[in-house]
């Protein structure tokens, strides 16, 4: 394997304002980042600091305002919003703190939902979600609506979800957060051993300290910046207990 | 997807049963308020609509509307006649005549004469004894609404006097009434179309109604015509009018030109316009406030689908479907219901006239609402930063 072809994520200088004028604030002040292909990385660092702007630049849901990204070779700031719109259908699965399923439908048909954008029939779709679903431990609840699931099912369902179409990217904002100890490790290790293939990127944003364990490599990130990315958490511990 | 937005839709009972509700009532709202104001409306022109048979109606060039009688000399009917292009004309009386009850009290009544020998423009259903009757001497047809209510005989004891609280007797076949000092004899009860002249209806001879009539040199009120075979009412209107000189209208124009009367120069039409444009203005509020609430509280839903690759057309579509199917199911119930409460209205006083035009005209605005909520909507839909997902 080259170099090259084993990056999925390749961000130099990223920069991204919101708003304008005097109300201006700048999330990300020059961001480098690599992710590397069948890499957990997650990205931890205080409230405020900029992670969830980074996965969203990442993902292709908002434009970067400076510096240069690439996602398995794409730039996003070349394509047109249609394209983008394209891309993220087939190439990013999403997972959200709030699992952000949608309530009135079933949890095959929330899992199918993927599919369906990319065109697949109702009926196939969900025997495919069905079988995701089996993966991720819940197949015999697929007929059930979100609000009839736990906390972590439902996240489970939304894994399913960010996996049905094999996307080669899957950004995670805050998967545990909502969650007790015990489903957070449940959701990490279904994370890790189901959804994280050779040639698929996993980045996990997290302030739960008690999943680092999980990671491949984390990076620390501070007021829009990257400030270190380590491979044992340890390193992580020791360098911010005494300071805080 | 459609699937999903679908079920998006119906799958929180509460709110769609509001929605459903909102737009319902829109449609019923306006459906109800534009059939009374048809109603209403086609009441202005009972008189004409009853009076079926003639192509044509000819009058003096000053009458404004029906019930504005501006009698024209007899002659005129035979130059009426005398027009090429005529199959045939009669004459026909329309008037205001005080009638003296049994009990001695005064009642003005709408007498209407029709042609002696073909009894043209008799009321459109007879109730007891027929039209012909009226060729019997001193011969009346009453109508149902006079015979119940203002020309009904008030029960007397043996002194005479009227017995309080006791109900009024309707009068019928063989009773009798004065006109002008002059008796006339009830052959038959009839119904007609309800107007805005609330008096008894009395229906007669030409000849006889001229001779209740007080002593005047015109009582023609109108002459009413059929067009030969061949010849269009319009055209025959215009023969008519430039060779008499008195305005001729087909049975339409009569009847538009007695609307729009009533539409210039009484409140009446304008607070029941109001009413409808109210009825359209609240049924627009609700239920494209309904509809875009539904749409709001579905934006984060709709953010995420962006997110995950639904691109702006598919979610338009998707929403568009979403109003599509409040639209028709909305629709349905309050139309429904509108024809109900007209069915419930029927026999009473209420003027209530559903037309399939204010059907479509109910469906064209409730469609205009839905497209218009379902625009705005997606405008929300279609500007959302699919970056609001981690929000
Ligand atoms: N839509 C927005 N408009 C304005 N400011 C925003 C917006 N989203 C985030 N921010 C600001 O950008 C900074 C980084 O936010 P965020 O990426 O959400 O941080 P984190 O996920 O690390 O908590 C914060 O100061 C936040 O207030
Ligand atoms: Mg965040």
């Amino acid at each position: 394997m080259t170099e090259a072809s084993s990056i999925a994520i390749e961000c130099k200088g990223v920069v991204k304002h919101y708003g304008q004028g005097a109300a201006r604030v700048t999330a990300l002040r020059g961001v480098d980042l690599t992710v590397r292909k069948g890499e957990l990385l997650m990205l931890v660092g205080p409230s405020g600091c900029g992670k969830t702007t980074l996965i969203s630049v990442i993902a292709g849901v908002l434009d970067r305002n400076e510096g240069a990204c690439t996602v398995f070779g794409e730039d996003f700031a070349r394509m047109s919003a249609r394209a983008r719109t394209r891309w993220r259908g087939e190439n990013v699965g999403f997972v959200f703190q709030a699992f952000n399923l949608i309530p009135t439908i079933t949890a095959a048909e929330n899992v199918a939902v993927p599919l369906m954008i990319l065109g697949e029939g109702h009926g196939a779709a969900i025997r495919r979600a069905r079988e995701v679903l089996e993966m991720v431990g819940l197949g015999d609840r697929w007929r059930a609506l979100p609000a009839q699931l736990s906390g972590g099912q439902q996240q489970r369902v939304a894994i399913a979800r960010s996996l049905i179409h094999g996307p080669r990217l899957i950004v995670c904002d805050e998967p545990t957060s909502a969650l007790d100890h015990q489903t957070g490790h449940v959701i990490m290790r279904l994370l890790k051993n189901v959804a994280l293939r050779e040639d698929r990127a996993l980045v996990i944003v997290t302030h739960d300290a008690r999943i680092f364990g999980f990671a491949d490599r984390i990076a620390e990130m501070d007021d829009g910046r990257i400030e270190r990315i380590v491979t044992d958490p340890r390193e992580l511990m020791a360098g911010t207990a005494p300071g805080r | 997807m459609n699937r999903i937005a679908l079920r998006m839709l119906v799958g929180d009972r509460a709110k769609y049963l509001a929605i459903i509700m909102g737009v319902a009532f829109a449609s019923l709202l306006i459906t109800q308020q534009a059939s009374i104001f048809v109603g209403l409306m086609t009441r202005t022109f009972g008189f004409i609509t009853d009076t079926s048979r003639p192509d044509v109606w000819v009058m003096d060039p000053k009458v404004q509307y029906v019930d504005d009688i501006k009698p024209v000399q007899d002659t005129m009917l035979y130059r009426v006649r005398g027009v090429a292009g005529v199959e045939w004309a009669t004459p026909l009386y329309k008037g205001l005549l005080k009638a003296r009850l049994s009990n001695g009290n005064f009642q003005t009544c709408i007498v209407v004469g029709l042609d002696d020998a073909t009894l043209t423009g008799g009321p459109p259903v007879m109730l007891e004894g027929t039209l012909a009757d009226l060729r019997r001497s001193e011969g009346v047809i009453v109508d149902e609404e006079g015979a119940k209510g203002r020309l009904a005989r008030m029960p007397m004891d043996e002194q005479g006097r009227p017995i309080k609280g006791a109900k009024p007797i309707p009068i019928g076949i063989g009773d009798t009434l004065e006109l002008n000092d002059r008796r006339a004899v009830v052959v038959g009860v009839c119904r007609v179309s309800r107007t805005f002249q609330s008096q008894p209806v009395i229906y007669t001879t030409y000849t006889r109604a001229t001779q209740f009539a007080p002593r005047e040199r015109k009582l023609l009120s109108f002459v009413t015509a059929g067009a030969a075979e061949g010849v269009s009412p319009r055209e025959l209107c215009e023969r008519i009018q430039s060779q008499t000189g008195l305005a001729a209208f087909t049975r339409d124009e009569f009847s538009w030109k007695t609307v729009l009367y009533f539409m210039k120069y009484t409140g009446i039409p304008i607070n029941f316009g109001i009413a409808v444009a109210l009825g359209f203005l609240v049924g627009t509020a609700i239920a494209g406030q309904t509809f875009y609430q539904f749409t709001l509280d579905n934006l984060r839903h709709f953010g995420t689908l962006k997110a995950m690759g639904a691109g702006n057309l598919r979610l338009l579509r998707m929403v568009l479907l979403q109003a599509l199917v409040v639209g028709v199911v909305g629709y349905g119930l309050g139309v429904g219901a509108a024809s109900m409460f007209g069915r419930l209205a029927g026999p009473t006083q209420l003027s209530f006239r559903l037309l399939w035009q204010t059907l479509a005209g109910t469906g064209a605005a409730v469609a205009l609402i839905c497209v218009i909520a379902s625009l705005i909507s997606v405008q929300r839909v279609m500007r959302l930063e699919p970056g609001v997902v981690f929000k």
